[in-house]
């Protein structure tokens, strides 16, 4: 049986806990648990009180195609409810190995302490002096960490936003590439790590404990058939690998949808610049790898490696968000401007579209022109150092904005918008709305029905089953989460009739006890109910589940749309 | 009659010459256009007309934006 280490940051005590209530759970079923049973939800988030877990998912210990998801929970400190960021990377593929299902870091030192590095062994945790790597950008970082425990080491890490407690600071895991490219982006994670003063999690390269499958026979069979789904489905075997998440950026456009110049218009004369096309020939012209998997086995490939014009490495996990954010939401159109800006975002350890929804904040007070890519790569660059716009601009879109005076802020729960206008893609407006995240699109992607026709087809322009979709998409989601599954299997799952039980099927046969397509929907209730609770006792209510006011007012070019729900209306969409 | 006409991703190697100002004739529809591409209609997931979702059977018309895209995901 896997367990759960505690680790009082502290006192520096461990402990390995058998999983007691918490058996049956894993991902973010499991962070949200524990964020809901045993942090207030009215304390600071970073506070002493407040408790950072990293889980893998139920099938994490398993081979099941893309099942080595990383989920992050908290007390988030953007939006001061709870959160579960989700990331790729080798972390939770390595956890159990060492017999572990989660870590849970406690409690915070005195004031003045130093940075510790914790090592994870089995059995066995060791506090280390942090100052080889404090200050370090990560890949730095990173790269002591490779020298001292080998090339496969596993690392979490924060860079130095999160050393400096910032809003935007993420938490950023190393890849099957040993670089420590990935992020658990949202909600400012990094910065509970950083309060804790943990400034690396090293995993311990030569575990190697193993979990067999209680009825390896029924494993066996539904691990195949997954298997077939992913590679059976058009998204999940050609489009995500060939073209990566960018592949969007032309149709997003397309459908009048790509916010453009902080959410003024749903197309960017630029698009075909930055685009997955635009992209994948770029990287085949410099050598990079188009097709390339966050963690061991992914079968999916949606990442890539992306070289310079030199043909050296520049930045890998390049993202759509990403590419929208820095590029058209900035009227950037040079791609090799937005990797810099994705690297950098990587190496100082900080969320890709809060940074670029800041900086479109930073435009809108002058700091920076339209377009200028150079400029935001200056700007970006004075995260985590001592300059107090430094500190303004890492704490995100609405810290920002109020610095300076800007009420054109696209923030829900004070968490920025991602890169599909709510206008005139209704149904992931519902989802920013209401889920208990803050404004975030992986929540409940309704993008699906509404541009990509996979899971059904509805109106993106209207109102029809919008609410209905979004609670649906945010049920599968949670579960999905919880599974340790990566979310791109949704594409495939909702066009696969007998998908949801051949996820049952896998989990029965990793316990031996029966799971069935109706426990995958609870795990995934269950969990939403968990976090809704947390967020009404932290204070949020439906007055908070909105979109800023301008989206209501100003009609979205193309299309000329409005948003034009009452946040009354939405309240369907959150689990009773 | 002309429209402007974009082929995505895999479909880019359909695109004709004159893609921004490509000939129709009086009533064509899109699975008329797809036909003249060369295009084998079960490639395309996807067509927008004038950025909205739209079917084969759409009529085109003078001045029309046409996008056709095969499967595809991400987020
Ligand atoms: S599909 Fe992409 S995000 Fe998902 S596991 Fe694979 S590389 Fe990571």
């Amino acid at each position: 049986m896997l367990k759960i280490l505690r680790i009082n940051t502290r006192t520096r005590e461990y402990t390995f806990e058998d999983l007691g209530a918490y058996a049956g759970l894993g991902g973010r079923a499991l962070t949200s648990r524990i964020v809901s049973q045993e942090v207030p939800a009215g304390i600071h988030p970073l506070s002493a009180a407040n408790k950072l877990v990293l889980a893998g998912g139920i099938l994490a210990c398993t081979n099941a195609a893309n099942s080595g998801r990383t989920s992050v929970g908290a007390k988030s400190p953007l939006t001061g409810g709870i959160k579960e960021s989700n990331s790729g990377g080798q972390f939770a593929h390595k956890l159990p190995k060492l017999g572990l299902l989660a870590i849970v870091l406690e409690d915070k030192p005195e004031d003045g302490a130093d940075f510790t590095t914790l090592l994870i062994k089995k059995d066995k945790v060791e506090f280390l002096d942090a100052k080889n790597l404090v200050g370090k950008l990560n890949y730095a970082a990173h790269d002591v960490l490779k020298a001292a425990y080998g090339d496969k080491v596993v690392t979490a890490l924060v860079g130095p936003a999160g050393e400096q407690c910032l809003m935007t600071a993420n938490i950023q895991f190393s890849d099957p590439d040993g670089r420590p490219s990935r992020s658990a982006g949202r909600g400012g994670l990094g910065a509970v790590m950083g309060s804790k003063k943990v400034k690396a999690i090293v995993l311990d390269p030569e575990a190697k404990d193993s979990v067999e499958p209680a009825d390896g026979e029924k494993f066996k069979t539904a691990r195949k058939r997954w298997l077939d789904i992913l590679m059976g489905h058009p998204v999940t075997s050609q489009g995500l690998p060939t073209y990566g998440t960018a592949i969007l950026i032309n149709i997003i456009n397309e459908a009048g949808a790509l916010p453009t110049k902080n959410f003024r218009s749903g197309r960017f004369d630029g698009a075909s610049k930055i685009s997955g096309e635009t992209m994948t020939e770029t990287i085949k012209a410099r050598k990079g790898a188009y097709k390339h998997g966050c963690h061991t086995g992914c079968v999916i490939q949606c990442s890539q490696v992306y070289n310079d014009k030199n043909g050296e490495y520049l930045t890998t996990g390049f993202e759509y968000e990403t590419i929208w954010g820095f590029g058209a939401n900035l009227l950037v159109d040079d791609l090799d401007d937005i990797a810099v800006m994705d690297r950098t975002c990587d190496e100082i350890g900080m969320d890709t579209i809060e940074m670029a929804n800041t900086m479109a904040m930073a435009m809108e007070a002058g700091l920076v022109k339209w377009g200028d890519g150079k400029g935001v790569i200056e700007l970006l660059k004075k995260v985590g150092t001592k300059d107090p716009l430094g500190r303004i601009l890492g704490n995100g879109t609405d810290f920002t904005a109020k610095a300076f005076g800007v009420d054109r802020v696209p923030v829900v729960k004070n968490q920025a918008l991602p890169a599909y206008d709510p206008r005139a893609v209704k149904g992931i407006g519902v989802t920013y709305c209401t889920t208990t995240q803050g404004a975030d699109h992986t929540a409940g992607y309704a993008v699906c029905q509404n541009i990509l026709k996979v899971g059904g087809d509805v109106n993106t322009l209207g109102k029809a089953g919008q609410v209905e979709i979004s609670k649906n998409l945010q049920v599968a989601t949670a579960a999905v989460d919880s599974l340790g599954l990566c979310l791109f299997v949704a594409f495939a799952v909702l066009d696969t009739a007998d998908a949801v039980s051949v996820i049952a099927d896998m989990v029965s046969g990793l316990t031996g006890k029966p799971y069935t397509a109706d426990d995958v929907v609870a795990l995934g209730v269950n969990c939403l109910k968990d976090e809704l609770a947390f967020n009404k006792a932290a204070g949020f209510t439906a007055e908070h589940d909105q979109l800023p006011a301008f989206f209501r007012n100003e009609p979205l070019p193309p299309h000329n749309t409005v948003w034009d729900f009452t946040a009354e209306e939405m309240q369907a969409a959150k689990i009773a | 009659m002309v429209i402007s006409l974009k082929c995505f991703a895999q479909l880019g190697v359909y695109l004709p010459e004159n893609a921004e100002a490509y000939a129709l004739h009086p009533g064509d529809t899109v699975a008329a256009v797809v036909e003249r591409l060369g295009l084998p209609q079960a490639e395309v997931k996807l067509v927008f007309v004038n950025g909205l979702k739209a079917g084969f059977d759409t009529v085109l018309k003078d001045g029309d934006r046409l996008g056709l895209f095969p499967a595809v995901g991400g987020g």
